[in-house]
């Protein structure tokens, strides 16, 4: 990852996420096989909703019968953690139009949220609307590509995990936290590793009284919190 | 496809949509002040800790959480890939080569 911020340099920065994608799309569009959803309703609400873990609570309730209110209402507290990171990384685009913001908000994922806070710290804390975009839509088109795939193959895979695609996610994550510590000159690295620190306390104990996903949200509120109160002031 | 599943569809991408979307118009046509720069600031740290730790547990309604053990030994081999390359690809390979190994010799 370099400093340029060009469509071109966004399409080769993304592809290192591409693989949790195709992993997590696989798996899937196999799980939305085997709870008989059709190939044109995993393609729509790859497109529509957009979102990985979302989509597995979705087609498990879908399969349960659940209320459509308390799908959307399960829907909404998954990706409320969409709200912080795009609250994030839409002040960097703040001089760009309002139909950019919207174009580039709407494709937004954990992934490319990341990704752009690593380039960032190449970039003297930049970003522009091209690149983003480059990274969006690629992932956009991959996960939907992978999610059809997936339903397509259901049938003839049945252990797309033998192959440890899977941990695709989790690698991904390893590295863009690893490289945003080690990067992100704006915080001591003192700082950031008590708020990493902080935080997967705060999971685990969160985790005794919540499911994962509304753990995960308070503890980051939580620790961007504890990360105000112990930065170094000067 | 049933109206059901369609609805559903269609609500929960709207709900999602919103949720990526409205934070863009609000910071576009506010001043941000500035605690709360400093706030977000440490979102993309906070929240890919959270993304990762949540990996590496699992949730038991009403008991402490587990330790997703696969997960756990795949990890060292990929944070060790991360420090020693300082490539995003090469921890994503390393994992997911860790984690297929891992199941081969029936660990996972």
């Amino acid at each position: 990852m370099d400093s340029s911020l060009t469509f071109k340099s966004g399409a080769k920065d993304v592809v290192p996420t591409l693989f949790g994608y195709i992993g997590v799309g696989l798996a899937m569009g196999i799980v939305a096989n085997t709870s008989h959803l059709s190939v044109l309703a995993v393609l729509l609400m790859s497109l529509i909703v957009y979102a990985g873990s979302a989509q597995f609570i979705i087609i498990s309730m879908l399969l349960a019968g659940s209320p459509i209110s308390a799908i959307v209402l399960s829907t909404f507290l998954i990706n409320s953690r969409m709200i912080l990171m795009s609250l994030s990384i839409a002040q960097y685009f703040k001089k760009d139009s309002l139909l950019q913001n919207i174009a580039l908000g709407s494709l937004l994922t954990d992934e490319t949220f990341a990704l752009s806070m690593n380039k960032l710290n190449q970039t003297q804390q930049k970003l522009r609307p091209r690149w983003l975009h480059a990274a969006n839509i690629i992932a956009y088109l991959v996960w939907a590509a992978a999610t059809v795939v997936g339903c397509l193959l259901g049938n003839l895979i049945a252990d797309p995990n033998q192959f440890g695609l899977d941990f695709a996610v989790v690698g991904m994550f390893i590295g863009l936290l690893y490289l945003q510590i080690i990067t992100d000159r704006s915080k001591t690295l003192k700082t950031q590793l008590l708020v990493v620190l902080f935080v997967a306390i705060a999971m685990f104990f969160l985790m005794r009284f919540f499911p994962g996903n509304i753990a995960l949200l308070i503890a980051t509120l939580l620790g961007c919190g504890f990360g105000m109160v112990v930065t170094p002031h000067d | 496809m049933t109206n059901y599943v369609l609805v559903t569809i269609l609500l929960s991408g709207l709900v999602t949509w919103l949720s990526r979307v409205v934070p863009f118009a609000i910071i576009k046509n506010l001043a941000v002040p500035k605690w709360l720069i400093n706030f977000l600031s440490f979102v993309p740290v906070a929240i890919m800790t959270a993304i990762f730790v949540e990996s590496l547990l699992v949730y038991h309604a009403g008991q402490w959480p587990g330790f997703n053990l696969e997960n756990i030994y795949a990890s060292i081999p990929a944070i060790l890939a991360g420090v020693l390359t300082k490539s995003l690809l090469a921890v994503v390979i390393t994992g997911v080569v860790a984690m297929a190994l891992l199941r081969l010799v029936g660990m996972g």
